[in-house]
């Protein structure tokens, strides 16, 4: 037991804030406003939102624990270059797997599943990160990255299925009738602007306002 | 021994090695996905027959079983030329659906030669006869282009050749909440009763402006608000395809009922 004793806990204090800063603290989109771009266009549906969130958070951890692996044989002059090889495999890895098994996300995410190749937070992480810490580590740092992106767009995609569409669509269980039947028959209207990608930035703008007014220390002085 | 990582040779090397990791892991993965994918897609297009015909029992098929009952509704499957006549061989039930054969109507790209042949009297048409509980259905397929991207889409018209049973749509790009309303069903509903031709003569279905409908005339379908050049796409892959049709039924009287 002795030797457990002298290596650093799987999730110590250090660990464990890897994983919770980026909830909050360090958000990657309301705080870095990293990877705005597909919070925007894949937040119509909660399942198109849940399933991107999945699809980044998978490349995310691989990518960074991959990269977190090969730190010590990448070439410096090419590792950007390397970097992208790595995030472009395994994109195209999600992106193929969702064409065989979930057919109908796929097709709804249509480019945005590559467009993941783009995607800020994770060549962020990857250069950030990564690069210069150990895979355990990198790894948490990719769980909590790629959660605090999660947390965001299925925060957005709640309001604007439920406000857009009146619906929720949950993997699993469906589309779930909210709203929608009450704006067949009576006063109550889909508001359409809410499932135009232009109400995202109004819902994470709000998001930002909730956030910091609860979060006093991120406030810009 | 220590290897001088900043050296162009090693760089080099590096990346070739990576690369060729990378590139062979990727044919690997894709290759042997490939099978699962033809077939979603090819499930996907015939559960969007079945569905044409408005029929309430096969509306809520899923892809899976689209694939499987497929055989079991589609009596016979033909391509048509521009003048309604057949094209080579007649397909039954028990042809099964070779995906190698380009005479086989299910394998006619409509979207392809939408983009590819300028001249539409030498593209093909494929027909599918469909027979349900005793009633005989044909659902044909069109594609053209909406605001942004392609539409496609089938319609089932009943054994008298002119009436229209069920409609599908579907499209790639177009505005989310405007013109991607045309796969919704209070749209692809609408067309149901609604009539491709009048004693024989055809007459294009046309996607108006909204109006009541008691004022709509048979082959009118109210649009959607703000999807008004999807609309219009989808009025022009209407009338553009489905006077071949027409021209088929009146050809062939014998094929209906």
């Amino acid at each position: 037991m002795s030797e457990v004793a002298e290596r650093e806990p799987l999730f110590s204090k250090k660990n464990k804030k890897l994983i919770t800063d980026p909830l909050n603290d360090t958000n990657p989109v309301t705080i870095q406003v990293l990877g705005i771009c597909s919070a925007l266009a894949v937040t119509v549906q909660m399942d198109n939102a849940i399933v991107m969130s999945i699809a980044v958070l998978f490349v995310l951890v691989l990518g960074n624990v991959i990269v977190s692996l090969m730190r010590n044989i990448i070439p410096g002059k090419i590792r950007i270059i390397v970097q992208l090889v790595v995030v472009a495999a395994l994109v195209i890895i999600v992106s193929e797997v969702l064409k065989a098994y979930v057919y109908d996300v796929s097709k709804s995410l249509s480019v945005f599943v590559g467009l993941i190749i783009t995607n800020c937070i994770i060549m962020g992480r990857l250069e950030a990160f990564a690069l210069s810490n150990k895979p355990w580590a990198a790894a948490l740092d990719g769980v909590g990255n790629g959660l605090g992106y999660a947390l965001v767009l299925v925060v957005v995609a709640f309001f604007k299925e439920l406000l857009g569409s009146g619906t929720l669509t949950i993997p699993g269980l469906g589309k779930i009738d909210v709203l929608a039947s009450l704006a067949e028959s009576s006063w109550y209207d889909n508001n359409g602007l809410m499932v135009l990608p232009p109400s995202s930035l109004v819902l994470v703008a709000i998001y930002i306002w909730v956030q910091k007014s609860r979060n006093k220390k991120l406030i810009e002085q | 021994m220590a290897i001088n990582k900043e050296s162009n040779a090693y760089t080099i090397i590096f990346a070739v090695i990576m690369v060729t990791i990378v590139g062979g892991l990727l044919a690997f993965i894709s290759i042997s996905l490939k099978p699962i994918q033809k077939a979603n897609v090819k499930n996907e297009k015939m559960q969007n027959i079945l569905q044409a015909i408005g029929d309430s029992t096969l509306s809520e098929i899923t892809r899976e079983e689209a694939g499987e009952l497929f055989n079991q509704y589609v009596i016979k499957r033909v391509v048509l030329d521009y003048n309604g006549n057949v094209i080579g061989k007649e397909l039954t039930a028990e042809d099964e659906i070779d995906d190698k054969n380009e005479q086989d109507p299910f394998n006619v790209n409509m979207r392809g030669e939408y983009v590819s042949e300028p001249d539409i009297t030498k593209r093909n048409y494929p027909l599918y006869v469909l027979e349900k509980d005793g009633e005989r259905y044909f659902v044909v397929s069109f594609s053209g282009k909406g605001l942004w991207d392609d539409i496609w889409g089938y319609i089932g018209i009943k054994s008298d050749g002119a009436t229209i049973s069920g409609a599908i749509f579907d499209h790639k790009g177009e505005t989310p909440g405007l013109g991607s309303k045309i796969t919704e069903d209070w749209f692809q509903d609408a067309f149901i009763g609604k009539s491709i031709s009048n004693d024989g003569v055809f007459k294009a279905l046309k996607v108006v402006k909204p109006k009541l409908v008691s004022e709509l005339k048979p082959h009118e379908i109210n649009g959607i608000s703000g999807g008004t050049f999807t609309s219009v796409g989808v009025t022009e892959m209407l009338g553009r395809t489905i006077e071949v049709y027409v021209k088929y039924f009146n050809a062939n009287p014998g094929e209906l009922k």
